[in-house]
């Protein structure tokens, strides 16, 4: 019984620090904290990394180094599809709760979302020429992230025409969760459809001491854009709430110490 | 370290041009977007003081 209502007590004490972070100026301050943090680690984990991909891992007996592009390529295209899944989620949360923050939050990843799909499509660019002998063609893998980018811009664009800034959070994460069909066309592409793209990355290669190689600088790469994308995020956040929130008390206060 | 020297590193076995391409727009594209976010903060921070600014010498007048 007393174990009971001490656990109860923690649960309530921490669900409540949890939703504070809901409220602006803590989630203001808090993501200030994290944002130097999440950089310096997004950095550590990109020099090593690039170093594992670009100085350790063997040449590719089919592709040769060509297939170094995966260690940037396939972080990217995994991270494009991320970002929209946790933008769609942060739209979710704002139509159902009528949050300001998680519309902030989803504003804030879909600049960072459209970049890291360009990214993907340009690197698979650089990658498929020498491999198939072509910089685009029209197959299932590669037209549905071309689709993911135009729904970025068209989310970005949408909301940027909308001049009530409410009624843009909520129409853009209505054409966000829309949208959120193309995740699984994308990733499911490659076994619905004959495509030239090749299928999953993680069994590309047969010797398993070099796929360990391989997948070891993939999931670094990975984990460091991660980190990347979610103190770019933050930041744009940070400055969001500010423009939101600048006839408030704290946000003029914090104006007037800085100058 | 897999390569002989360099040259060998630079020459990326003939794919230069696709390796380094890639990589190169990659981390130029992500220190652009970190300019750029910099620059909307820069230009924010400067539009918040100056609001300021007129509504303090506002305030002054007025009393």
């Amino acid at each position: 019984m007393n174990t009971l209502s001490l656990d109860q007590f923690s649960s309530t004490a921490q669900a409540s620090n949890w939703f504070a972070l809901a409220s602006p100026p803590v989630f203001y301050r808090v993501a200030g904290k994290c944002i130097p943090w999440l950089f310096a680690l997004a950095a550590v984990l990109t020099v090593i990394g690039l170093a594992l991909g670009f100085l350790i891992a063997p040449t590719d007996q089919q592709q040769g180094d060509a297939y170094r592009i995966i260690f940037i390529h396939v972080p990217a295209a995994w991270l494009s599809m991320l970002i929209y899944l946790a933008l769609s989620f942060w739209s979710a949360v704002s139509l159902i709760f009528n949050t300001r923050l998680a519309a902030l939050l989803a504003r804030a990843l879909a600049p960072t979302g459209a970049i890291f799909t360009f990214l993907a499509l340009w690197t698979g660019a650089f990658w498929g020429r020498p491999t198939w002998g072509a910089w685009w063609v029209w197959d299932a893998r590669l037209t549905s992230e071309l689709i993911l980018l135009f729904l970025y811009l068209g989310l970005i664009a949408l909301q940027a025409a909308i001049d009530d800034s409410r009624r843009a959070d909520r129409a853009g994460a209505v054409l966000a969760l829309v949208g959120v069909v193309n995740i699984p066309i994308i990733y499911f592409s490659v076994k619905w459809w004959n495509t030239l793209h090749q299928g999953a990355s993680v069994s590309l290669t047969a010797a398993p001491k070099m796929a360990s190689i391989m997948l070891s600088g993939m999931l670094v790469m990975t984990l460091a854009l991660w980190a990347y994308a979610i103190a770019i995020a933050l930041w744009r956040v940070r400055l969001l709430i500010l423009d939101r929130e600048r006839h408030s008390v704290w946000v003029q206060a914090a104006t007037r110490a800085i100058s | 370290m897999i390569w002989q020297n360099w040259s060998a590193f630079i020459a990326m076995g003939g794919y230069a041009l696709y390796v380094w391409g890639a990589v190169l727009v990659f981390f130029a594209t992500l220190a652009l977007e970190l300019f750029s976010v910099n620059l909307s903060r820069k230009n924010l921070l400067r539009e918040l003081q100056l609001e300021q600014l007129a509504h303090d010498t506002e305030d002054g007048e007025t009393v």
